[in-house]
């Protein structure tokens, strides 16, 4: 079973965000980093990006290919985890702390309530 | 098994059991087994049997005595590469063809219309009754040694022992495709259950896994192994392959030959090359554009992250300028480029004990 904690919001596209921090660390659950395995490479956004809800911002490679990841609300990019340069197995080992992929000052926070709640991610990924 | 299934040349296989990069070290290390039941078998006998071969296959068939194989190609008439395979010579008149699943058909098809009525020549396609395993690793003798017990002796390198049991024939050959002694192990599908278990689980006590294409493929790559439709095609010979070593102009006549020779005197347009990125890069996939001096060039055949490096490497026809060792190219990603440096087959060395 993967983990999927409850205090974060989710994507279908498999990204989480933490609404309760400003700015908010955006990652990659559990159960997508099992599904990749061996992430390789991180290709991160640019810091000072304007993002839509939706948008892909990053790219992430695992052995076996490469994924698109997308915004979970609307904002600006502040922030990169530099720490996934040198350890992009971060990703795997650790995906909802040491893993987090990129910070975004949410423009509108009402938009994490259109996200799901690890309830409806846990039966979504069930 | 818990595998993630894809679509491979029309058979649903298993891409990964527990992760490439755990299988791919299983092999390097101990021993993985993979299921390889969609490639093709085809046995050619009769008193003709080993001049027909010589004269659709590049290598000379006539060096092998029974028991032993070769790696060779058949081409179209222009030089072009139809299929990669191994032939070994069961006996004095018999062979066993191993060709890759996506060309069982075309390969069929072209040996047809080679053969002649005259020929003296039997051809039988066993690909849709015969079920395959490959069995790779530093362990893969303690794995024959526990299935088939002491007495079994083991297929050395490109060497065949074809034997029945209780449970029907059985082809044992000492080939692969992971650069890791190991044997391949063809037998009648009805049978192929028991000997997966028996195998599998033989494996597992080794220390070993399953496996999949996924890690088949890294494996292969850090060899720098061609694969037929990523590195091969009908628009391209061996000797842009690289796989000259495996084309004997002198023995005589074959189909092809006329067209390298050709080639030969003309120049090769390109090379497929070997690369490897000199830095931190994503890892480079097949149809990524290749670039030398600024200029694109050609695109990425095969291409993967090596997890025994830990870097990207691939393959890539370019001009033979930009195809010596040392020479940088740039791959390009998503519109950016990242360096890479040819580099000598193969990527990968087994550290010396």
């Amino acid at each position: 079973m993967s983990n999927v904690p409850d205090n974060l919001r989710y994507r279908d596209s498999h990204e989480w965000i933490d609404p309760t921090q400003d700015p908010s660390p955006v990652g990659i659950t559990d159960h997508a980093q099992a599904e990749l395995t061996d992430v390789v490479f991180v290709d991160p956004p640019k810091v000072g990006t304007q993002v839509s809800a939706g948008q892909q911002v990053c790219v992430i490679e695992s052995v076996k290919a490469a994924s698109d990841i997308y915004a979970p609300v609307a904002g600006e990019i502040v922030a990169i985890n530099e720490a996934l340069t040198g350890d992009p197995g971060l990703l795997n080992t650790d995906p909802y702390a040491g893993g987090w992929i990129f910070k975004i000052k949410a423009s509108n926070p009402a938009e994490f309530d259109a996200l799901m709640d690890a309830a409806a991610y846990g039966k979504h990924i069930a | 098994m818990g595998a993630r299934m894809v679509p491979f040349a029309g058979w649903d296989m298993p891409v990964q059991y527990t992760g490439i990069v755990d299988e791919h070290k299983a092999v390097r290390q101990s021993v993985g087994v993979f299921d390889i039941s969609h490639m093709g078998q085809f046995i050619v006998s009769g008193a003709g049997a080993e001049a027909f071969l010589n004269r659709v296959l590049t290598n000379d068939i006539a060096r092998l005595q029974p028991g032993q194989g070769q790696y060779t190609l058949l081409l179209n008439g222009r030089g072009g590469v139809i299929d990669d395979l191994i032939a070994y010579r069961t006996s004095e008149r018999e062979f066993y063809l191993v060709v890759n699943a996506s060309r069982i058909e075309a390969d069929w098809e072209h040996l047809e219309t080679l053969l002649n009525k005259d020929d003296d020549v039997l051809m039988a396609n066993a690909s849709d009754f015969t079920a395959g395993l490959a069995i790779q690793g530093p362990k893969a003798r303690e794995v024959a040694a526990a299935v088939f017990g002491n007495e079994t002796s083991f297929p050395e390198h490109n060497t065949i022992l074809v034997t029945m049991t209780s449970d029907g024939p059985m082809w044992l050959c000492g080939t692969g495709y992971t650069g890791e002694e190991g044997f391949e192990f063809f037998m009648p599908m009805e049978t192929a259950e028991t000997w997966f278990r028996k195998i599998v689980d033989a494996v597992k006590a080794a220390g070993g896994m399953p496996c999949g294409l996924g890690a088949r493929d890294t494996l292969r790559l850090e060899m720098g192994y061609p694969l037929n439709g990523n590195d091969l095609s009908e628009e391209r010979t061996p000797l842009q392959a690289g796989l000259g070593f495996f084309v004997d102009l002198d023995k005589g006549d074959f189909t092809g030959r006329e067209a390298l020779v050709a080639q030969k005197v003309a120049g090769l347009p390109d090379k497929l090359a070997a690369f490897r990125m000199t830095g931190a890069a994503p890892p480079p996939r097949p149809h990524y554009p290749v670039a030398f001096a600024g200029e694109i060039v050609g695109e990425v055949c095969s291409g993967t992250q090596s997890p025994s490096l830990g870097a990207g490497i691939g393959m890539a026809y370019v001009p033979l300028s930009a195809a010596t060792i040392g020479s940088t190219l740039e791959i390009e990603i998503r519109g950016r480029r990242f360096p890479a440096e040819v580099v000598k087959k193969p990527f990968y060395r087994k550290p010396s004990v």
